[in-house]
């Protein structure tokens, strides 16, 4: 996972940041909606935003691809995405630097296995002006 | 799939048309000896063809060996884990069986492709002494795995394993991990990841013909000394 930007702005403003990931070639982790219910699918939480609010995951398209172990295609990520996050200053956030912190749950497989689900932590920087 | 059933079959094909090109000449008046050599090919490949397809259609001589020799066999380690009704399943207790061994989770989908399989192959050798265990590496536990069981009609039984369970067999991580149980407790095959149903099925074949090496009935009540009481 590469490091989200940081979030500049002043109170009441809508700000946004980008979460690069990067799968390694030959792996896929589940879209934010699989095509099976039992699949895993990738999510971002926030845990604590600090002097921002909202943090709304918008993920990019997935891509269908067919794997040996399923007759269809399945919703997957692979190679390098991004995830974009929204967030809005508080109204009252007190003027510096701050940090939000959130979990991003995936789960990878091959063409020819699964591994199990793995919660990284996500950091974004911030800085109310 | 081996080349030479199809050498084989082109001999024959090959053989019998230069037969009835020999014999078509031959009625247009074309000497006999002028034939010579077709004939000959004709009568040396479509023998050949018979015996090159007669060695390669009996699955005997094809087969690949698909479980390790007697003595590179390892005990499978012991676990006591909980089935779906809350009862303890201790490996020990399908000795004198074959078993397969299936670390498998809800959410791994190669885990749910070869699933069918197994449920095939306890409904077609349970009778002969073989059993398929499934061992679920499901953190939710059975809150997610019933519903699962029940949707796929699993006919074998499910226990749910834990992190101890995953290492005391060599730290499975990738899912599917498959392993193939002699009759005498030991690790016949390991399969990685998605295998092949008819490896699968080759393995569990070879083992079901061998009789185990020590009557089960000789060691009543016998633990093996390797049994790990695994977390429950």
């Amino acid at each position: 996972m590469g490091q989200p930007a940081k979030v500049v702005g002043q109170r009441n403003a809508a700000v946004e940041t980008r979460i690069p990931l990067t799968i390694q070639p030959g792996f896929h982790v589940n879209s934010d909606k699989p095509s099976d219910e039992y699949m895993i699918p990738l999510t971002l939480n926030w845990t604590s935003l600090g002097a921002l609010v909202g943090g709304q995951v918008t993920f990019p398209k997935p891509s269908l691809e067919k794997y040996d172990f399923d007759d269809k295609p399945l919703s997957v990520f692979t190679g390098s995405i991004e995830l974009t996050a929204s967030f809005k200053v508080s109204a009252h956030a007190p003027a510096g630097p701050g940090i939000a912190t959130g979990k991003l749950r995936y789960q990878a497989c091959n063409n020819k296995a699964c591994y199990p689900p793995k919660t990284v932590e996500v950091n974004v920087p911030y800085q109310v002006q | 799939m081996s080349a030479q059933p199809h050498i084989g079959q082109l001999a024959i094909a090959l053989g019998t048309a230069l037969g009835l090109l020999c014999y078509y000449f031959q009625r247009r008046g074309v000497p006999l000896r002028r034939l010579a050599a077709l004939a000959t090919l004709a009568l040396l490949l479509f023998p050949a063809g018979l015996l090159l397809q007669g060695l390669y259609s009996n699955p005997q001589t094809v087969k690949a060996t698909s479980v390790k020799p007697d003595k590179e066999r390892h005990a499978a380690p012991d676990f006591a884990l909980k089935d779906g009704d809350g009862k303890t399943v201790h490996l020990s207790d399908y000795k004198g069986k074959v078993v397969l061994l299936d670390f498998w989770a809800t959410w791994c989908g190669p885990c749910k492709f070869e699933i069918p399989w197994f449920i095939d192959l306890e409904r077609r050798d349970k009778d002969k002494g073989f059993e398929v265990l499934g061992v679920s590496m499901d953190d939710n536990g059975w809150e997610d795995v019933k519903p699962f069981l029940a949707d796929f009609k699993v006919n074998y039984r499910v226990v749910i394993g834990n992190d101890e369970t995953a290492r005391i067999y060599g730290g499975v991580d990738a899912l599917p991990t498959t392993f193939l149980i002699d009759r005498d407790g030991r690790i016949a095959a390991i399969h990685i990841g998605l295998t092949s149903r008819k490896e699968i099925e080759d393995g569990v074949e070879d083992l079901l013909r061998t009789a185990p090496a020590t009557p089960v009935s000789a060691v009543p009540g016998a633990v093996p000394a390797a049994r790990v009481a695994a977390n429950q």
